[in-house]
């Protein structure tokens, strides 16, 4: 059975969304237990590869029997095991919370969202554990045409935002596609590891150049890197709760892995960072990125758009990490995906249970939401903390290891970049603590005891939420035990 | 210029492919209907697939099926008398996927026309400026 698990994370939600969509004819009630099934089945998988990986080393699984460079072979080492981990618990997590928003906004379409929720997590899934570079188009074309679907079924603009992003994404995914023909045409082979194991003999080669410019910037637009970010905003923004908590923390975050794979795997750091000479444009487009997210974030009167926009400067965080070049940085960069999908899905899921109650997330709706939803408001305080790095969330160990990576790669812009996103993170979360605390309903009767008008959000929402914001001080108090048992052995050691 | 006639003819299939992908992409980007704009995006998403199906072409080669039978699979082989099969194979996948963003971008088309009337974008803009 053990061995089984890489197939089991793919083929396990694959399956199941078929058994949704059957489901959703029979008894619409059907579909939820069945999700909430598949996904844990997944979580416990995702945790026992990772726990073989930490044992014995790294995982290759030969899909049908069919030994690589002739089979798609399913490749998992401590990068991917992590990153797996992540997915598959914050696709469980959120799926619970989401079940009562599903109901209240759209009861007819439980059904079909659920279908698109775990097919998008199956694709999200098959990115990260597969080890064939043209078996992850496919599964980054299942991942987005899911995604387009789900931030479709949203609010009124949604369908011309979906739209939008899918236009963008088609071309990030083509871009990736004209990238491994390019490795293909070089190499003649499709394995990650059989590429890695070809190329370097062929540095000098100007198709590979190509190949490795052309995936990179098509992984750029997927995950929203700053010039090409534009489809992002409006995209999460105008989604349901449940599909925008769902997206936002994993797909940004699965294309950074992506990219980090490239880098790591495919083209090794050798390739990269020495022959290139390219990391320092990318790390300062990464400086523009921070800069612009903070900025354009700190303009917004928009709860979840500000936050849409907190994203496109975290990823400068993970993307110009990635790129400086030495292990500190890249630590940092694999810490902060993970840290990065928790504070996200917290935040996130905040927004969700706010749209559940106040049917609104402008900043008007928010006064007097401390007393009214205590337990929500705490949580996105947790979040707010993380985001910010106060010390015991994870926020702060991740952005910790990123600054250290760029002092010693001497990157003094992307240290100032890291403190002025922490500064202007500070100004935007504590603006809405301000309005969410301080200003009091209009109908203030100033009794001494006036009536508590608690009206938290239901425990299924709350719970998870809770879930998540413990997570997020575990996960920041157990940051030695990450880095030093699985991250320091994701990264290749030629990586100094 | 001399030398540059024969490099363009000797890679003509490249040549090819980037004229048809800067098309599409020139239609995403300036065309103002959004029907216009998927039509771009199909030729983008059809320039890669062109140029995945001719970097398997080789000169003088057949196409890639034994003669033998299933008797004869273990005889030598030679490839070089064979197209190669696989990119053919991969772009098989390729105009699944591609199929499947034209069907999901004419359905948010649909729901698009049936909210504002128009599939002008700047319409659109306007209408939702209004609001």
């Amino acid at each position: 059975m053990s061995q089984q698990y890489p197939a089991i994370l793919v083929i396990v939600p694959l399956l199941s969304a078929f058994a949704i969509s059957i489901a959703g004819w029979v008894n619409k009630r059907l579909c939820f237990p069945i999700i909430v099934t598949a996904l844990s089945v997944v979580v416990y998988a995702s945790i026992g590869l990772l726990l073989t990986v930490l044992e014995k080393g790294v995982v290759i699984y030969h899909l049908g029997g069919w030994p690589p460079p002739v089979g798609i072979a399913y490749y998992v080492d401590h990068l991917n095991g992590l990153v797996l981990v992540v997915v598959a618990s914050v696709a469980l997590l959120n799926v619970i919370a989401a079940k009562k928003s599903i109901e209240q906004e759209f009861p007819d379409k439980a059904a079909p969202f659920y279908t698109l929720y775990i097919l998008m997590v199956t694709g999200l899934l098959g990115i990260v554990v597969t080890g064939d570079a043209f078996n992850l188009y496919v599964l980054l074309e299942i991942a987005a045409l899911t995604g387009y679907g789900l931030l479709a079924m949203g609010e009124e603009r949604a369908q011309l935002s979906s739209l939008n992003y899918l236009y963008m994404g088609t071309i990030g995914a083509c871009f990736y596609l004209l990238g491994v023909g390019y490795l293909y045409i070089v190499t003649g082979s499709l394995n990650m590891m059989d590429i890695a194991r070809l190329l370097p003999p062929l540095y000098q080669s100007k198709a590979v150049l190509a190949a490795f410019i052309i995936c990179m910037v098509g992984v750029w637009l997927k995950m929203a890197f700053f010039p090409l970010h534009s489809w992002l905003p409006n995209a999460y923004t105008h989604a349901t709760s449940a599909a925008s908590s769902l997206i936002a923390p994993l797909v940004t975050k699965v294309m950074v892995y992506v990219m980090i794979r490239l880098i790591l795997t495919i083209f090794t750091p050798e390739f990269a960072f020495a022959t290139m000479a390219l990391n320092n444009v990318v790390v300062w487009l990464a400086v523009i990125a921070i800069v612009m997210g903070a900025i354009l974030a700190l303009a917004e009167r928009n709860l979840k758009k500000m936050l849409t926009f907190i994203i496109v400067a975290e990823v400068g965080y993970m993307v110009g990490g990635a790129w400086l070049g030495n292990r500190a940085g890249m630590t940092g960069a694999i810490l902060h995906i993970v840290n990065d999908a928790l504070m996200t899905l917290c935040v996130f899921l905040v927004v969700g249970n706010i749209v559940y109650k106040v049917k609104g997330y402008a900043f008007e709706d928010l006064q007097g939401l401390f007393r009214k939803m205590p337990f929500t408001m705490g949580a996105f305080v947790v979040g707010a903390m993380s985001i910010i790095g106060v010390p015991p969330t994870c926020g702060f160990f991740s952005k910790w290891y990123l600054i250290l990576g760029a002092l010693q790669a001497g990157h003094y812009g992307f240290v100032a970049a890291l403190i002025f996103s922490s500064l202007v993170s500070v100004v935007l979360f504590f603006r809405i603590f301000e309005i969410c605390y301080y200003e009091p309903f209009s109908d203030h009767h100033g009794h001494d005891h006036p009536p508590e008008p608690m009206d938290e959000a239901p425990l299924l929402m709350v719970v998870p939420l809770l879930i998540v914001a413990v997570i997020l001080i575990l996960v920041g108090l157990y940051t030695g035990d990450i880095v030093n048992h699985i991250i320091k052995f994701a990264i290749p050691e030629g990586l100094v | 210029m001399s030398e540059l006639i024969p490099t363009i003819i000797a890679k003509y299939n490249y040549w090819i492919y980037i004229t048809l992908m800067m098309i599409g992409l020139y239609a995403m980007i300036a065309k103002n209907n959004l029907v216009k704009k998927i039509v771009g995006m199909n030729i983008f998403q059809t320039a890669i697939i062109l140029y995945y199906v001719s970097i398997g072409v080789k000169k003088g080669a057949t196409i890639p099926i034994s003669t033998g039978g299933h008797g004869a699979a273990h005889e030598a082989v030679h490839a070089a008398d064979y197209l190669n099969p696989l990119p053919h194979v991969l772009m098989l996948t390729a105009i699944v996927v591609g199929v499947a963003t034209l069907g999901v971008a004419l359905a948010l088309c649909l729901r698009i026309y049936s909210r504002y009337n128009t599939l002008e974008e700047d319409e659109i803009l306007a209408q939702i400026r209004k609001k």
